[in-house]
């Protein structure tokens, strides 16, 4: 192990990590692309350089797509079951781990898991809404927040004891490694997946509960459920589907967001706030107004993350409360 | 003569308590019932769930050690500074965030805790994630030195007791019927002519200038205001001691707070379990215990006089199920 | 209500209570205090709770004749928690000794709280070079690493390489601005040049549009001043748009990274990345046989600041058990006195203002092909000696320090 000097193992040799920007110096499989940015393109808006916005909206509507993704979630419990599900966050996160656990311990692929973790934790949704939710609807909405809260808290804590909180190693998928160049910045492929597969999941539960018999029941159910279930309707279960649906929901973001961000107890406590100031924008509830606002937030907090870096975790927040000041209901509540 | 005795007992435990436990954590429960009880004032007996309280804590911490600290005042003067402070902001928040209600209003408050957060991290003088250390005790009055713990104790207990008949006394008062009514229903209080709104905010006010209070009390025992008190990691604690000691009761957040610093302090080496209790107890409160220790006890405890105590004043110690009805329908947006 | 009010009150100080005063077997009685819940969980906690249990059983578990008792607690990486709970250790539990103590703002209160009461606190786990400058104390011995010899090695020596353009992506708190401007004073002094710095808030997620402008930057070197779930975060992403690859013309520098960072990203996503750090586990035959030992208990391989609490309080109990005494400022004085020849350092040695100088290492993490075996992470590059690693005594602000 030890070569010559005692502990040494390398030199800093230059070529060891400061070849000439592209072309010269070992690859390590082909990564030169999209380094070059041209620019004779570069003009300024505002000051700042073209390049720079394009690659932060760009950046912002995939963020606002996973935004959009996450809040679709929670509006879908909250319009059908009344609860304000805090545990959303803890649900992402399960999903997340439940991605790693198969990978590592069943060796499955990163699609099989795309697949299977968001059913496993929908099941421990279902768990969760027979025994607990269940006797909550018809009381004030605090309660199922708290009680919520209080399971978000029992599931990072028994997370955070078995594993710690420096994470566990999850890569980007073979398929998806790489990228392209699209002018302006090197986009890696898997930031392409990621908005695709956002968008088509957000459009295809809009399309399903606005235009579907099924999404017509549900919508029925969240006015009148009694008459709902006097039609021959099983109320309860669609309640639980729904419910299961909207942590599917979240599972399914947790896989997707896996290999980019660090999968820990506390990634669900990070993103929780910005997901709820989503909804609450948006109106709680409105399908439409959870996708529109997420993206929109996303576009915002990345702007913000140009021109004041400092405050991009705070500006949601101030976008929040000057909403509610001036439309109570969020962008497409309806005021009851 | 029964209540003599117990009266006399309390006293006795209240006075004797700092030579069998830990002064210092005696103060952390008393501060932290201080903040609960002023929490409890507008979720108990207004209705209203805060889900910023913290930003009063905190920043009232940070306003007490600079006054004490910087500029050399004594800390009653830092502690007036720091309610006046907790008032005014108060009011700010008051105004923005009573035009709403239920969920919505928590999430308002939320939303300007997050914003004083910001604020406290970004300003100079609060020292960052450092906070403001070594804040001194200084004399009381310039008379009595507050820097042994025993003398600390007796005057955060004094400021306690003061604390408690204050809130019973506004509890008890027209001012208290009014809230109490606008809180079973809002809108025949307003029928009735009660600027209902306007008593909302100045309950806010005074809930946000007593918490200010427990925020530089606090300052003073440990001697440092920091970022954590701002976090809203704090505004969910104080739910969780009122919650689990009894919405709406006089002692239930005491009990609370007792608690949750005694499990944080006790439970300190078990690390993670310490959040795996909090969670647990949120949900055996919500599912089970939706009244708190304070609230279930009370009544089996003794009759008319536990009910007097044990509940707010003259009514149910819980939600009131017409609130949920009318937060119902007024919040939902299909 | 008086019933239940004395009810309440009864059953809250009993609850309270049991966090009472022990009384003192009159023994040598150290406190380890770190974050077990929270971000820094891995770094030490627990396992510097192991650390320093291992240190007192190969002691021989006696000193002065006495058994050497231990308590820990987790300040869940809060001052005021962590405030409390040590006032209380030093006040009333007669700890005579604390250990570790992570996080910037928990250490310098706890200087205070140390000074006041007349007993010892060596740090492991926090980084700040203040604790051995303004804020330095007779009673406050900074033990593994700081700020300065992070900056320095990571800095200087990366710039001496050929790394002399730089970007950073800083963590918008105090330790992050200082761990920044330290480094930069190093770069710009070697002769180098900081193109750029941005600053995120704590915590953040999304770090994709900050690496994009360091990557536009073209920058040699891409400096991460930040730690925790921050800089896994920035390092995760800068993977997945192959900033900073072999080959790309830049480089990741990590300015608080440790090897339990380095093991939960993984080395396909971790490889390249440059760093400084006090003490590594595959170093050489005696660092290797202590951090076997210690992967039995935890599975893990020691962190630096894991090995650093264990030769800590090792060095704490020869110095205690050769004075035949546990008076502070004697210990100290005498643990100044002796030099310190272990496993972590090789004549290494406190200097009066309480900082223990020992050799620090420049360090890149392996590529997948170069890992042999498990932990094995990273090439010790250059060993840089201690008396250059750390802020010489000449530009101490500590007022212990005779200038002359």
């Amino acid at each position: 192990m030890p070569a010559g000097e005692e502990g040494l193992t390398g030199t800093l040799t230059p070529s060891l990590y400061l070849s000439p920007a592209c072309g010269g110096g070992k690859s390590g499989g082909g990564d030169c692309q999209g380094r070059t940015n041209s620019a004779s393109h570069v003009f300024e808006i505002f000051g700042i350089p073209s390049q720079a916005l394009f690659s932060m909206l760009l950046l912002g509507a995939i963020n606002g797509a996973f935004y959009a993704m996450m809040s679709l979630g929670l509006a879908l419990i909250f319009g059908m079951l009344n609860i304000i599900n805090f545990t959303h966050g803890a649900q992402y996160m399960m999903g997340a781990f439940a991605a790693w656990m198969l990978l590592n311990y069943a060796g499955m692929s990163y699609w099989a898991a795309l697949i299977l973790a968001p059913i496993a934790v929908a099941f421990s949704g279902l768990v969760l809404e027979r025994l607990f939710l269940r006797h909550l609807y018809h009381l004030d909405h605090l309660y199922g927040f708290l009680l919520t809260f209080g399971v978000s808290l029992l599931i990072e804590g028994a997370l955070r004891e078995q594993y710690g909180v420096s994470g566990q190693p999850f890569q980007v998928p073979e398929s998806l490694r790489g990228g392209v160049n699209v002018g302006f910045m090197f986009l890696p492929n898997y930031r392409l997946w990621v908005i695709s597969a956002s968008l088509t999941v957000c459009l295809a539960i809009w399309y399903v509960i606005e235009r579907t018999r099924l999404g017509s029941y549900l919508r029925a159910g969240t006015e009148n459920p009694v008459l709902v279930q006097a039609f021959g309707i099983n109320i309860r279960r669609m309640i639980t589907l729904t419910y299961m649906l909207g942590v599917g929901l979240a599972a399914f973001a947790g896989v997707l967001a896996a290999p980019i961000y660090q999968v820990s107890s506390i990634m669900g406590a990070n993103i929780i706030p910005i997901i709820f100031a989503v909804v609450v924008i948006g109106g709680m509830g409105s399908i439409m107004g959870s996708i529109v606002t997420g993206f929109v937030l996303g576009l915002i907090e990345a702007f913000t993350k140009l021109i004041w870096p400092e405050a991009s975790a705070v500006v949601i927040f101030v976008v929040m409360v000057a909403i509610l000041l001036v439309r109570p209901q969020g962008l497409f509540g309806v005021r009851g | 003569m029964m209540r003599l005795l117990a009266l006399a007992v309390l006293i006795a435990a209240a006075l004797a308590a700092p030579f069998f436990v830990y002064p210092v954590l005696l103060m952390k429960v008393l501060c932290f019932a201080i903040f609960a009880c002023a929490f409890n004032l507008l979720f108990g007996y207004g209705g209203l769930l805060s889900f910023g309280h913290g930003a009063f804590l905190g920043s009232a911490a940070y306003i007490t050690g600079h006054v004490v600290k910087i500029w050399g005042f004594t800390p009653e003067l830092g502690l007036l500074a720091a309610m006046m402070a907790g008032a005014a902001l108060g009011l700010a928040f008051a105004v923005i965030s009573t035009r709403r209600q239920g969920i919505y209003f928590a999430m308002i408050t939320f939303g300007l805790a997050q914003m004083v957060y910001f604020a406290a991290l970004q300003l100079p003088f609060t020292g960052g994630e450092d906070g403001l250390q070594t804040v001194p005790r200084r004399a009381l009055f310039g008379l009595i030195d507050l820097s042994p713990n025993l003398s600390m104790y007796y005057f955060v207990l004094i400021i306690f007791v003061l604390v408690l008949l204050a809130i019973w006394r506004i509890v008890h008062s027209p001012f208290g019927e009014v809230l109490h009514a606008s809180r079973d229903n809002e809108l025949r209080a307003v029928s009735l002519g009660y600027r209902v709104n306007h008593y909302k905010i100045l309950l806010f006010v005074l809930s946000a200038a007593i918490a200010a209070l427990a925020g530089g009390l606090k300052c003073l025992v440990v001697g440092i205001a920091t970022l954590s008190d701002v976090y809203w990691h704090a505004s969910g604690e104080v739910v969780l001691m009122t919650m689990l000691g009894g919405v709406g009761t006089m002692l239930g957040p005491i009990v609370g707070a007792a608690l949750v610093v005694g499990i944080q302090n006790y439970f300190a080496e078990l690390g993670a379990w310490v959040t795996m209790i909090q969670g647990a107890i949120f949900v055996v409160v919500v599912m089970v215990f939706r009244r708190g220790i304070v609230g279930e006890l009370a009544p089996l405890l003794q009759g008319r006089i536990g009910k007097r105590w044990g509940t707010a004043a003259g009514g149910a110690a819980m939600l009131p199920p017409a609130a949920a009805g009318t937060l119902n329908h007024t919040d939902r947006a299909a | 209500m008086r019933h239940s009010a004395a009810l309440g009150f009864a059953l809250a100080i009993l609850l309270a209570g049991p966090a009472q005063a022990q009384t003192a077997g009159g023994g040598v009685k150290i406190g380890v205090i770190n974050d077990q819940s929270s971000i820094y969980a891995d770094l030490s906690g627990m396992g510097g709770v192991e650390a320093a249990r291992m240190a007192i059983e190969d002691f021989g578990g006696k000193a002065l004749g006495k058994p050497i008792e231990m308590v820990t607690a987790d300040h869940q990486n809060k001052p005021d928690v962590a405030t409390s709970i040590v006032s209380k250790w030093y006040d009333v539990d007669n700890v005579d000794a604390v250990f570790d103590v992570p996080n910037s703002s928990v250490m310098l209160a706890v200087q205070e709280i140390a000074r006041k009461a007349k007993k010892l606190v060596v740090v492991s786990t926090g980084a700040t070079s203040d604790f051995t400058g303004k804020a330095c104390s007779p009673f406050g011995i900074h033990w593994t690493y700081d700020t300065y010899a992070v900056a320095y090695g990571t800095g200087k020596v990366i710039v001496e390489q050929g790394g002399d353009t730089w970007f950073f992506i800083t963590v918008d708190y105090a330790f992050g601005h200082a761990l920044e401007r330290d480094t930069s004073a190093f770069v710009k002094s070697a002769g180098g040049k900081v193109l750029g710095a941005l600053r995120h808030p704590f915590p953040n997620q999304d770090f994709s549009t900050y690496l994009v402008q360091a990557q536009a930057s073209k920058a040699k070197i891409i400096g991460l001043a930040n730690a925790g779930s921050d800089v896994i975060n920035t390092i995760k992403q800068a993977a997945e748009f192959g900033i900073a690859r072999p080959g790309s013309g830049q480089r990741l520098a990590g300015l608080l990274l440790f090897d339990s960072d380095i093991h939960s990203l993984g080395l396909p996503t971790a490889q390249g990345i440059v760093m400084t750090t006090g003490f590594y586990w595959d170093f050489n035959d005696e660092t290797r046989a202590f951090s076997k030992r210690f992967f039995e208990r935890r599975k893990a391989m020691p962190t630096m600041v894991q090995a650093g609490v264990y030769s800590a309080v090792q060095h704490y109990l020869k110095a205690v058990q050769a004075l035949g005494s546990k008076d502070s400022l004697a210990v100290a004085s005498k643990m100044k006195e002796m030099p310190i020849n272990d496993f972590f350092a090789k004549n290494g040695r406190i200097r009066e203002d309480g900082r223990m100088v020992h050799d620090m290492y420049l360090a890149q993490v392996k590529t997948p092909a170069e890992s042999k075996y498990p932990w094995d992470y990273l090439n010790i590059l250059k060993v840089i000696p201690g008396n250059e690693a750390f802020r010489p005594l000449s530009e101490s602000e500590c007022p212990l320090v005779k200038k002359g």
